[in-house]
């Protein structure tokens, strides 16, 4: 008898609660149509992940994420504001409603998820910290380390993660800390260290700004986890499966082969995983109030995830940064998207 | 008696004390330490000066459109080249260029009427640019109406936004600065407790926190639904931490005018806004013309700041277009652009300053 009473309480409490959430969260596709553009908050600046260009338009790996959701949404994937956000103000500002997703280079964490009232959406890069030696010292991996000296960028989690994985290993290295990249970059250059290290995707940033390059080697060890990924306000669930969905069907856009340029000929694709991706079988697109050629929209109008991945930070942009962990899990990665059925 | 009636012809002044072989010797090698420091001080420029002109114009590329451009040997200025546009006017959108063009033309108009003393009706146009200009620069920027497209703020940047930024908190602070400043002198307690207080809180505390409390914690305190544009809020709080700055500097000028000129002015039946309208602040206003620009120097520089809250006024637009992955490792020449560009404005207001001290000079000056 109790135990019902109870029940019924909890369940309006439960559902109180949810309609409490559900005024206070106004809807954000709903918002997002009547404003005609996405709201979305990228950094100020990061080499192939987002910058503007010669032009002022942004480019890069999140950048393409903003625009992917305003394809699949608005069909239009020019119809973004772009809010530049520090690391300190990125989450208040997705709290308060000043952006409606966030694609600014995101560590996703334990605490990040699920105390600052935020859902990470997926991954769009699997980033970790690295090291850069010179290839005259001819060292091949990380566990060759012992005793050098390391380039650092102060920020913690670098110096932690460096202290923690020597500690680890049982071996000694004698901190060189920098307060800017370009600082780092500099010491690096002139031989105050053996190594530097930072995340693997702004190590080869800094790599090409040495004079000569090419004498310079990233190894492919990687010490830290630094999976980067969107993210949005907790409590819109439609919203958050809408930019959980645009990753999914560019990276589903790769593995079934369909691109920027042939997704117009793929349209008559006999294949039913892409005839269900863009729209010609069934609407996918409906449990998340969009047409069914969102996804149509997404690959005709930035391509799949290969294309943005080589175009911003891959082999086609300056930074030549290897697929790696990031390729699709059939090409031995670990970038794997649900199926679309 | 013998007089000669005519004059003795000047004579020149005797050999080795004029002339630019006599000034040297007088000034820079009037005895060996002299001498030693003279040589050594011209080696130390020499090193300085040869290579900065070997690397900034010798040596460096002009033309072209892309880091193929540049050898790498001297500056690139192909970049600075390449994103000139965007340094001035930030991400906003190029086809509407113009508009921009137009407020920059009326702002460098309005200054050169005040600052060429010939023109006349210079109450008119100051009554102009306070009131009337600022709306026409609104409309025009912002757009909305009229049939322009609107572009929102945050695609605002570059020069362009530096200068808006420094305009608003030098014309906003000037005034409240001498509210408060009179604010505190006065004999009513609840107005000069606030004074006091407003003044101390503001200068308390530092611009970055200022800026990041306007923009990290205001928007959690406000409803969703008011959303407050951060450029505006930006503003106004560059505008009060500015003006408690400029009410210290007026206050300081207050104090140097002797109490038997309000005392006097009392005497012939003077309210208190006409003495301090027409005797107090014209002779304090002309003697605080090197502190008050000297806040407003500050303030110029100040506004980069808000980079640090994701608006790219000059230097941050300058530090966005260094990441971007096809113009990496060209730091050295935005930072050089940009402050020359700083120096430029800074230096000018500087100059005019002291123009401005000349000419209201009514020989007070020791």
């Amino acid at each position: 008898m109790f135990n019902k009473k109870h029940l019924a309480l909890l369940a309006s409490a439960g559902s109180l609660s949810l309609a409490g959430m559900a005024t206070a969260q106004a809807d954000t596709l709903e918002d997002t149509i009547e404003r005609g553009a996405v709201q979305c908050g990228v950094s100020d600046g990061l080499p192939g992940f987002s910058a503007p260009d010669d032009d002022g338009n942004w480019q890069g790996l999140d950048v393409d994420v903003c625009r992917a959701v305003a394809a699949a949404v608005l069909g239009d994937s020019e119809a973004v504001n772009y809010i530049s956000l520090n690391a300190v103000e990125r989450f208040t500002a997705l709290q308060s409603g000043e952006v409606d997703v966030l694609s600014r280079n995101t560590t996703w964490t334990t605490t990040r998820d699920t105390t600052l009232g935020l859902n990470f959406t997926g991954v769009t890069f699997y980033d970790g910290q690295g090291f850069m030696v010179s290839r005259d010292l001819g060292i091949t991996g990380a566990d060759e380390l012992d005793g050098a000296s390391i380039c650092i960028q102060s920020g913690t989690t670098t110096e932690l993660n460096l202290a923690d994985y020597f500690r680890a290993n049982d071996m000694e290295f004698n901190p060189i800390v920098f307060d800017t990249s370009e600082q780092t970059v500099g010491g690096y250059q002139a031989g105050r260290c053996d190594v530097l290290t930072s995340d693997t995707s702004q190590l080869a940033a800094l790599r090409i700004q040495l004079d000569d390059p090419s004498a310079s080697m990233i190894l492919s060890d990687v010490i830290s986890k630094e999976p980067l990924g969107p993210v949005v306000r907790q409590g819109d669930d439609l919203w958050f499966n809408i930019v959980k969905w645009t990753l999914f069907a560019m990276i589903n856009a790769e593995e079934y082969g369909v691109t920027s340029e042939n997704a117009e000929e793929m349209l008559n694709s006999e294949d039913p995983n892409i005839a269900r991706l863009l729209g010609q079988d069934g609407n996918y697109g409906e449990g998340m109030n969009l047409e069914a050629d969102w996804a149509y929209n997404i690959i005709s109008q930035v391509g799949n995830y290969a294309e943005s991945f080589d175009r911003n930070v891959g082999m086609d942009s300056p930074l030549e940064i290897e697929r790696g962990v990031n390729a699709l899990w059939t090409d031995g990665g670990f970038q794997y998207a649900p199926p679309i059925r | 008696m013998i007089h000669n009636k005519e004059t003795i012809p000047q004579r020149p002044a005797p050999k080795g004390t004029i002339g630019p072989v006599a000034w040297l010797r007088g000034n820079l090698f009037n005895g060996p330490i002299n001498s030693i420091f003279t040589l050594l001080g011209l080696y130390v420029l020499y090193l300085l000066v040869v290579p900065t002109i070997q690397w900034a114009f010798i040596d460096a590329d002009w033309v072209g459109d892309s880091r193929e451009d540049c050898s790498r040997v001297g500056a690139c200025w192909v970049f600075v080249n390449a994103r000139f546009s965007q340094f001035m006017y930030g991400l906003y959108p190029s086809e509407e260029y113009w508009r921009a063009n137009i407020v920059f033309a009326m702002f460098a108009g309005i200054i050169a009427w005040m600052v060429i003393p010939r023109l006349p009706f210079k109450r008119w146009m100051t009554l102009f640019a306070l009131l009337i200009f600022p709306v026409i620069a609104y409309v025009l920027l912002h757009g909305g109406y009229f049939d322009l497209p609107r572009v929102s703020t945050h695609r605002w940047g570059g020069l362009m936004l530096t200068l808006l930024l420094a305009s608003v908190g030098m014309i906003g602070a000037l005034p409240i600065g001498i509210v408060l400043a009179l604010g505190r002198r006065s004999n009513m307690p609840i107005v000069k407790t606030f004074c006091v207080i407003f003044i101390e809180f503001w200068r308390g505390v530092p611009l970055i926190t200022i800026l990041f409390m306007a923009s990290v914690m205001l928007p959690l305190f406000l409803p969703s639904e008011l959303n407050v544009d951060r450029l505006i809020r930006a503003l106004i709080g560059l505008t009060l931490f500015q003006s408690a700055y400029m009410a210290e500097v007026i206050r300081g000028g207050l104090q140097a005018i002797p109490k038997g000129q309000d005392e006097a002015a009392a005497a012939l039946g003077m309210t208190y806004w006409k003495r301090m309208g027409l005797i107090v602040m014209p002779q304090a206003l002309k003697m605080m013309i090197p502190g008050i620009v000297n806040t407003f120097i500050s303030l110029f520089k100040d506004t980069t700041l808000v980079m640090i809250i994701g608006l790219f006024d000059l230097l941050g637009i300058v530090q966005a277009a260094l990441s971007d992955s096809r113009w990496l490792g060209f730091s050295v020449e935005g930072y050089v652009f940009a402050a020359f560009v700083f120096w430029i404005f800074c230096f000018s207001m500087s100059r005019y300053s002291q123009y401005l001290e000349r000419k209201l000079n009514t020989g007070h000056k020791r």
